[in-house]
């Protein structure tokens, strides 16, 4: 594409992206004042709101708790969804169509009325412990990502290298990590980022599964919010973003945030 | 043996959706219908309740609101990325992609620093001397607007360059040295290529905003209450399952109601997929 464009409508995309930017810097501002309510521009300036992070308990065990999620969920989704993608594009005549169709489910339903489905049925229904539960929610949340991003690299793929190798004796899971990974790595890394980050952001089926002692952290983010109204959630949101800062980094320099794009 | 090979590499995934979403959520729908007092009885009651019913038609009605505002700004911003030089152009993406990477929670939060009593929208207002008292604008159907036009532009914007850079150079060209106006172009040639990702856009935002909730727990609150806090309320607060299942079914019925025809139409209305 290209083309001059009205400056009008240059004015007008400013404002938009004004809009998607801003406010995540008036969290920045709220984070850093002192005052002990939310107040952008900040009055005075003071980090004291980072360390109440730190002060309080319930923060500290849940961002534990988001992050072993994240790992491991994603971790599992890939377990699974990795053979689910490779039966998919190498046997793709002999597999039902609608099969693919299966694995895009988690994100078709409406995450809310899955958190409901899991906490009636495994949570209550077969007394599951929290964590458990938990880690059952994620990996499925996230199962859709690790299948089609790792289809999609998969589709480029050229399967008779692979026959190759077993041909010339080397066995099935020696082919598979030594011929076939290599070859889908930037597919399974994105698919872990992407995975990951869907993992950590979660509300809606955490919401449902969190129980007494075990919570994720945005759903702690969002009981505190409801009970205080201080700097300290946008000091919290401030760490988050460092993260993604960071993951977007390591996406750019693996991938290229074009990826993301896609 | 090569059957039971693909079979066998698809069977984890495949047991693990079934077991832990088929069947649950197929178990939540089924309950709806097991009331001694006829098989459709929740749904008449729900049809039947005044505050349900409002529920309902406020939830379309913020969804069909943030959708339409979303596809205005989305394809807008979309069309100025798509025609950005290249340096800009990646700045613009990330400011796309940034927020979309940051949590529904930190996103909807934002909005209650910005609107909040002592928010910088209020003490704007009190400065420039257009209100003498804070407006109260958190748990107003406005709020919740605001923040789901917020949430979903940058998925409609990413969705939207990637439809725009798609439209092949050649049609745009001939367009042009075949008499057509820019404004020609854009009417006759761009706009109707584009229609698919516009609807594939509008379902993404359409479904994401009617079954949100964390921003309407954060910024709606009791008093604008949506089907997803809803669901919550029903299931968590006063456990009543049934009542809960019941709102779950509606939204899968809409959700993907939506889904299906929208993507009908997508693939009926694409000029490229016309042999």
């Amino acid at each position: 594409m290209s083309g001059r464009i009205h400056p009008a409508l240059v004015v007008f995309g400013a404002i938009v992206f004004i809009f998607l930017v801003a406010p995540l810097f008036i969290i920045v501002g709220a984070s850093v004042s002192d005052t002990p309510y939310l107040a952008f521009p900040p009055r005075g300036l003071t980090l004291q709101w980072f360390w109440n992070i730190f002060a309080i308990e319930a923060f500290r065990s849940t961002a534990i708790t988001s992050l072993q999620l994240a790992v491991l969920g994603t971790s599992l989704s890939l377990i699974i969804g990795i053979p689910a993608a490779y039966a998919l594009n190498r046997y793709r005549v002999e597999l039902p169509k609608w099969l693919s169709t299966v694995y895009v489910l988690p994100i078709l339903v409406p995450e809310i009325v899955f958190g409901f489905s899991l906490m009636k049925s495994v949570s209550v229904g077969l007394g599951t412990p929290i964590f458990l539960s938990l880690l059952i929610g994620h990996a499925l949340l996230v199962l859709p990502y690790s299948v089609r991003v790792v289809s999609a690299s998969l589709a480029s793929f050229d399967f008779s290298v692979e026959e190759a190798a077993i041909s010339l004796g080397c066995p099935p899971l020696k082919t598979f990590f030594t011929v076939l990974l290599p070859n889908i790595r930037s597919g399974v890394i994105a698919a872990f980022i992407l995975a990951f980050i869907t993992s950590v952001n979660d509300v809606s089926i955490s919401v449902f599964l969190t129980g007494p002692g075990i919570s994720t952290l945005p759903i702690q983010i969002l009981a505190y919010m409801q009970q205080f109204f201080d700097p300290t959630i946008a000091s919290v949101s401030v760490l988050l973003m460092i993260v993604t800062v960071a993951v977007m980094g390591v996406v750019e320099a693996t991938l290229g945030l074009t990826f993301l794009a896609k | 043996m090569k059957n039971w090979t693909c079979w066998a590499l698809a069977a984890p995934a495949t047991i693990a959706v079934v077991v832990f979403l088929v069947i649950p959520v197929a178990s939540t729908i089924l309950t709806t219908f097991g009331d001694p007092k006829g098989v459709f009885a929740p749904y008449i009651a729900f049809y039947n309740s005044g505050f349900r019913r409002t529920v309902l038609y406020r939830t379309l009605e913020i969804a069909l609101i943030t959708t339409a505002i979303s596809l205005v700004l989305g394809f807008l911003a979309a069309w100025i990325v798509a025609n950005a030089p290249g340096r800009i152009k990646s700045i613009l993406i990330i400011a796309a992609v940034f927020p979309l990477l940051t949590g529904v929670v930190i996103r909807s939060f934002a909005w209650m620093i910005i609107l909040g009593k002592n928010g910088i929208l209020n003490s704007f207002l009190l400065w420039t001397g257009a209100i003498t008292e804070p407006l109260s604008m958190l748990y107003t159907e406005g709020a919740v607007i605001v923040a789901m036009v917020y949430l979903f532009t940058p998925l409609m914007i990413l969705t939207l360059v990637g439809v725009l850079e798609g439209i092949p150079q050649d049609l745009v060209q001939a367009s042009m040295s075949l008499g057509a106006g820019p404004a020609a172009t854009f009417r006759q040639v761009i706009f109707p290529l584009a229609v698919p990702g516009l609807i594939v856009g509008g379902v993404l935002v359409f479904t994401g905003s009617f079954t949100s909730y964390a921003t309407p727990q954060i910024l709606g609150g009791e008093q604008q209450m949506m089907m997803g806090t809803f669901l919550y309320q029903r299931a968590m607060v006063t456990f009543d399952w049934v009542g809960a299942s019941t709102i779950a079914a509606v939204m899968i019925v809409v959700t993907f109601a939506v889904v299906l025809v929208m993507s009908r139409i997508a693939q009926r209305l694409n000029p490229m997929a016309v042999s």
